[in-house]
């Protein structure tokens, strides 16, 4: 049986694979992003981004990630795209918003790409 | 004795859960997607099982990385969705059978498998919206079976093998057909088919490899186990891992099924989608 060597640098482009070590990095990050399944939560962050950020004690790389809602610099910083959902959707944006951002397409550009690849 | 009566698989994209509550059921978007449910829903309607058990994967509502079990099974009366923190519409409790439950989770652990048992467990929208789409109203739909959840790890790695995943699914059937009721059962695996939502590669799709799958999981499910956790990232992309919840379902079948209906459809959201009813065959 093959025995995978996990590693978040994987050889496979543009991917992250949050593993062990992304997990350790990530924690308060993602501590924080969970939290906001909470409606009080959300409100807590939009009323105070900063005072919450310090409250789990996030590290300046993640606080600076958050402040640009920058999500490949949110996922570097040890960021989950599941917990990171959470996040984005503070500001109302979707899975599209975060895949455009990411390649650096329009949302329309990218929603564009979705739909061919159904050719 | 129980019997299980077969399986099915969903895709549990939440827009879908958007899609229901705004009953775009018609629109150009969302037909061909939509479209693949009626002939499963009338299997559904004829058949009538007493109980569903939902394969799904948890997306950071039950459990969070302080505690991430690699298997959980719920074991409530009742399951409650939650606020997922994006606002899909909150849906009234799914009732369980925690008798059966704890039937399974004896037999899961006494054939090694040694899983989280869970007395209390919210479920997202990988649970709600396939009940959404089988169950128009669920859970208020009167044909609503008594519903399980088991949501298996695909959060973080290591995620479970594909070798697992069916072995588990093999379990899960044993376990099921020992118990001493006379209740048909249905299984579902949901989640998949490919798509990745992060980093660079976003919005990466395969229908080559999902249409794959979707005839291997039919006829040789046992040849999927070959392939390893990395190069289903690499084919299906990251959050295509959740072809594991399949395989976890297609191990609880008979070895041999009779495929009834399948339907295909690229794009919903980023993914995609797939939808297959597969009935035991004794």
């Amino acid at each position: 049986m093959e025995i995978t060597e996990f590693d978040s640098h994987t050889s496979i482009p543009g991917t992250t694979l949050f593993d062990g070590k992304m997990a350790m990095k990530g924690y308060a990050l993602n501590k924080m992003c969970f939290s906001f399944n909470s409606a009080e939560a959300r409100e807590e962050y939009l009323a105070d981004p900063e005072a919450y950020h310090d409250k789990f004690k996030l590290n300046e790389e993640q606080k600076q990630a958050c402040r640009d809602k920058n999500v490949l610099a949110l996922i570097a910083a040890g960021g989950n795209i599941y917990y990171l959902a959470k996040f984005a959707g503070i500001f109302k944006l979707g899975v599209q918003d975060v895949g455009a951002q990411q390649t650096g397409m329009s949302v329309e550009a990218f929603k564009e790409k979705l739909l061919r690849q159904g050719d | 004795m129980a019997r299980i009566i077969g399986g099915i698989t969903t895709s549990h994209i939440p827009a879908v859960g958007n899609a229901i509550a705004n009953e775009m059921f018609d629109e150009p978007y969302w037909k061909p997607f939509f479209d693949g449910y009626p002939p499963i829903r009338e299997w559904l309607h004829d058949e009538r099982p007493d109980v569903v058990i939902n394969i799904y994967n948890d997306h950071g509502l039950g459990f969070f990385l302080n505690q991430m079990p690699t298997f959980a099974i719920g074991a409530a009366h009742e399951y409650i969705n939650e606020d997922e923190g994006w606002g899909i519409p909150k849906l009234d409790p799914f009732p369980g059978d925690p008798e059966l439950s704890w039937h399974i989770i004896e037999g899961m652990v006494a054939d090694e498998f040694d899983i989280a048992s869970c007395q209390e467990l919210a479920v997202d929208h990988g649970f709600t919206v396939p009940m959404q789409l089988f169950w128009p109203g669920a859970p208020h739909n009167p044909e609503m079976p008594r519903a399980i959840p088991i949501s298996a790890n695909t959060v973080q790695h290591p995620i479970p093998t594909l070798n697992r995943a069916l072995n588990f699914g093999k379990a899960l059937g044993k376990a099921i057909r020992s118990y001493p009721e006379d209740i048909k059962v249905v299984v579902l695996g949901t989640g998949g088919l490919s798509h990745q939502l992060d980093g660079e590669r976003a919005g990466h799709i395969n229908r080559e490899f999902d249409e794959m799958c979707m005839e291997k999981i039919v006829t040789a499910p046992e040849e999927l186990t070959k392939i390893s956790r990395m190069e289903l990232v690499r084919q299906a992309g990251t959050q295509g891992t959740e072809f594991l919840m399949w395989m976890m379902m297609r191990g609880a079948l008979t070895e041999k099924v009779t495929p009834l209906h399948k339907n295909y459809h690229i794009p919903i959201s980023n993914t995609g989608a797939g939808t297959m009813l597969m009935e035991c065959t004794d």
